[in-house]
């Protein structure tokens, strides 16, 4: 049964195509996690909360008729100001601590945050409905949703978007000023406070568009948030921080990774999987950074 | 001087200690009051079910004391409960259940929401030998361990989708079927899995794909691609709300055709109104439903009760509600049987339950599970954009013929 995809090798079509969409609208959600943590040296638990939140967003839009699609413009404009205020209010009393406070400080908003949709929106499980429809290929034997198809897409806009906004606007130089030496960035005349804020709120702002998406292509509940945080977690472990495109491919090949995993070692080692790929890669990195020192010696 | 103090402090708290044992002592039954205790998911990721479970207690505590309340020795009794909120969680629960046996004095209990917090309440109960009677822990598990305090109204887990195996051989002329499943891993659907492999032997059926779900997996595709192509005649899906609503949303996108689609957990989804269409003919699983020709005193039949709740409660009740409810019809009954308060004389009576109440008939087997009552199936039939549940089998209560084979997505409107 494991060789089933050996048997029908448009399988392995299928799985590739559902991997590399699904792993697409997980790097999004990384790169805002990766661009946080290079910046101001925070791991963000929260991060999955934040995307829930970003998809109730879109959720309650379609509650009340608006189609849940323009969740992925009206989300991250909300959850950008979330974010804004998340900084203030926390995040800059634990930023200078040490990296374990801040890890304490947002898990804590993480409980919150669940607690809170828990409270608003319910403890069922909600799915928003885009009707977007099916895409069918090779003679129906591959299917594809093109909600998928529309997320990745949506995905891919905003973080070329995002990597021109960092390239060429004022703040996104301060930011990645503020990334390279905050001491110089401030004393150049960077308001580094008002950059960490900006920082956390294009964070939320990201968590918000994957949110929306997951609203039409997966489910919502309070409580699921923590598997992205894992998730994202990952995909920067093995890409590294500050460096889109690695982070890119290193969320799609997750993705292609654990659909493989499934098929030939079965669905229940499937993240299983996924966890032993990521020890591997830490030892292997730690191999290879040691080899750096060795050399620095 | 000093001595009177002592004296005087000595006697109040001897006093004090007294009356704390008088009022515990008494509080099992205190005054006209029957106290039972119940941890419930009130907040947490069970609070939805958990509030169900709770309104189901209340309809029945408030009916039973309105029509006579419970008759012991010749007296009148009346039902109270002590909520605690258990917060989802089960470590809390089983503190929570401590409190109210150790300091509430409590010494009947009513089970909380879901198996994962009858278990962890269970060896809580049967330490202290206070009977409990639950309503919605299904979990097989339960029943195995030899627990003597525990009564379950409801059928065990892995009776949920047997019934929908042997349907699928009956459609398939007796014939053994190629029978497909996904399983979430956790005990209650690993449960309904059992289930079905034992019901795959009997009728010589063969199982062509066993997935388990991991709990954090929201993305069923990979398994749906390889029913896809190994065309079973029957794909069976247990994963709770989140299972039932990611596997329709998923069969609806993919375009998988299968003859037979069964599942649990569709009423607490609200599947047909969160994916309409898109889940018509999905067969699931259900405790009861109020079509049901079960009859009682109280509540009269299924329909009085679907009526009276929702003018209770503004909501139809879910199955949650319903069996929660059968609980205190079970207690006030044991009580009368035994006529005494003695814990150990309302066990046997509980032990010698066989009554039938609206939500189904009662008879407790070996293992403290409810042998009385089969599981029933409902399908999703739609007319237009509104669905609705139909009972389809056992034929007993059929309302309707069950649909077989799911018409293909390329012929659905």
């Amino acid at each position: 049964m494991d060789l089933l995809i050996f048997q029908a090798p448009i399988l392995m079509v299928q799985a590739s195509l559902d991997g590399i969409l699904l792993g697409i609208l997980f790097a999004l959600i990384a790169y805002g996690m990766a661009l946080q943590w290079g910046v101001m040296n925070i791991i963000n638990i929260a991060q999955g909360d934040l995307v829930i939140l970003g998809g109730y967003i879109a959720y309650t839009m379609y509650l009340v008729g608006i189609h849940p699609a323009w969740g992925v413009i009206v989300s991250p404009i909300i959850m950008y100001f979330v974010g804004w205020a998340l900084y203030k209010l926390v995040i800059n009393k634990v930023v200078d601590r040490d990296l374990f406070i801040s890890i304490l400080a947002t898990f804590g908003i993480a409980i919150v945050f669940q607690q809170l949709m828990n409270f608003v929106f319910g403890a069922d499980v909600v799915v928003a409905q885009s009707e977007y429809g099916t895409t069918m290929l090779f003679d129906n034997s591959v299917t594809l949703p093109n909600s998928k198809i529309f997320a990745a897409f949506i995905s891919v806009i905003y973080a070329i978007g995002l990597v021109i906004y960092m390239k060429k606007s004022r703040l996104g130089r301060a930011i990645r000023a503020t990334a390279q030496n905050a001491r110089a960035a401030k004393i150049l005349g960077v308001d580094t406070e008002k950059v960490y804020a900006a920082t956390f709120g294009i964070n939320a702002a990201l968590c918000g568009v994957a949110g929306a998406l997951i609203s039409i292509t997966l489910t919502l509940h309070p409580y699921v948030g923590l598997p992205y945080t894992v998730r994202s977690f990952m995909i920067v472990i093995v890409a590294g921080l500050g460096n889109l495109p690695a982070v890119a491919i290193s969320g799609m090949g997750l993705g292609l990774f654990e659909e493989f995993a499934d098929y030939i070692l079965g669905t229940e080692f499937r993240i299983g999987a996924v966890f032993m790929l990521l020890v591997f890669i830490l030892v292997y990195r730690r191999f290879k950074l040691s080899k750096k020192r060795e050399y620095l010696k | 001087m000093n001595k009177l103090v002592k004296l005087f402090i000595t006697s109040i708290s001897a006093i004090t200690l007294a009356l704390v044992s008088f009022t515990s002592s008494f509080a099992k039954v205190d005054g006209e009051y029957i106290v039972l205790g119940s941890a419930i998911s009130l907040t947490g990721k069970y609070s939805s079910n958990g509030v169900h479970t709770q309104n189901g207690y209340n309809m029945a505590v408030d009916r039973i004391n309105k029509m006579g309340g419970v008759k012991v020795g010749g007296k009148s009794y009346k039902f109270e409960i002590i909520y605690y909120d258990d917060e989802s969680n089960p470590k809390r629960a089983a503190q929570l259940a401590e409190r109210l046996i150790k300091q509430d004095g409590v010494h009947y209990m009513l089970g909380p929401y879901s198996s994962g917090l009858t278990k962890a309440i269970a060896p809580v109960t049967e330490k202290y030998k206070i009977p409990m009677v639950e309503a919605n822990g299904a979990s097989r598990s339960l029943f195995t361990k030899g627990y003597k305090y525990l009564f379950a109204v409801l059928s065990p887990a892995n009776q949920y989708l047997e019934v929908a195996i042997d349907l699928a051989v009956e459609k398939n002329g007796g014939k053994p079927v190629r029978i497909a499943q996904a399983f979430e891993q956790d005990a209650f659907s690993q449960d309904v899995r059992l289930g079905i492999l034992d019901a795959a032997k009997r009728t010589g059926s063969e199982i062509i794909i066993d997935d388990k779900l991991p709990k954090e997996l929201n993305d069923m595709a990979a398994t749906l691609a390889k029913v896809k192509a190994t065309k079973p005649d029957v794909l069976v899906v247990s994963g709770h709300t989140k299972g039932a609503l990611t596997a329709i949303r998923q069969i609806s996108e993919m375009k998988v055709d299968v003859p037979m689609l069964a599942m649990t957990h569709c009423d607490a989804a609200k599947l047909s109104k969160q994916h309409g269409k898109n889940s018509e003919y999905a067969l699931c699983a259900s405790q009861w439903h109020k079509n049901l020709s079960y009859k009682d005193k109280f509540f009269g039949g299924g329909k009085k009760y679907d009526k009276d709740f929702k003018k209770e409660f503004g909501y139809a009740p879910p199955y949650q509600s319903a069996e929660s409810s059968a609980a205190l019809l079970v207690f006030k009954d044991a009580f009368e049987r035994a006529n005494s308060f003695d814990r150990d004389k309302v066990r046997d009576a509980l032990k010698d339950t066989d009554m039938q109440t609206f939500y189904g008939n009662i008879k407790f087997g070996p293992g403290g599970q409810n042998v009385a009552k089969p599981m029933i199936l409902f399908q999703v039939r739609c007319k237009g954009d509104t669905c609705e549940n139909k009972v389809v089998a056992p034929t007993k209560w059929a309302s309707d013929k069950f649909y077989h084979p799911i018409p293909k997505w390329s012929e659905r409107g």
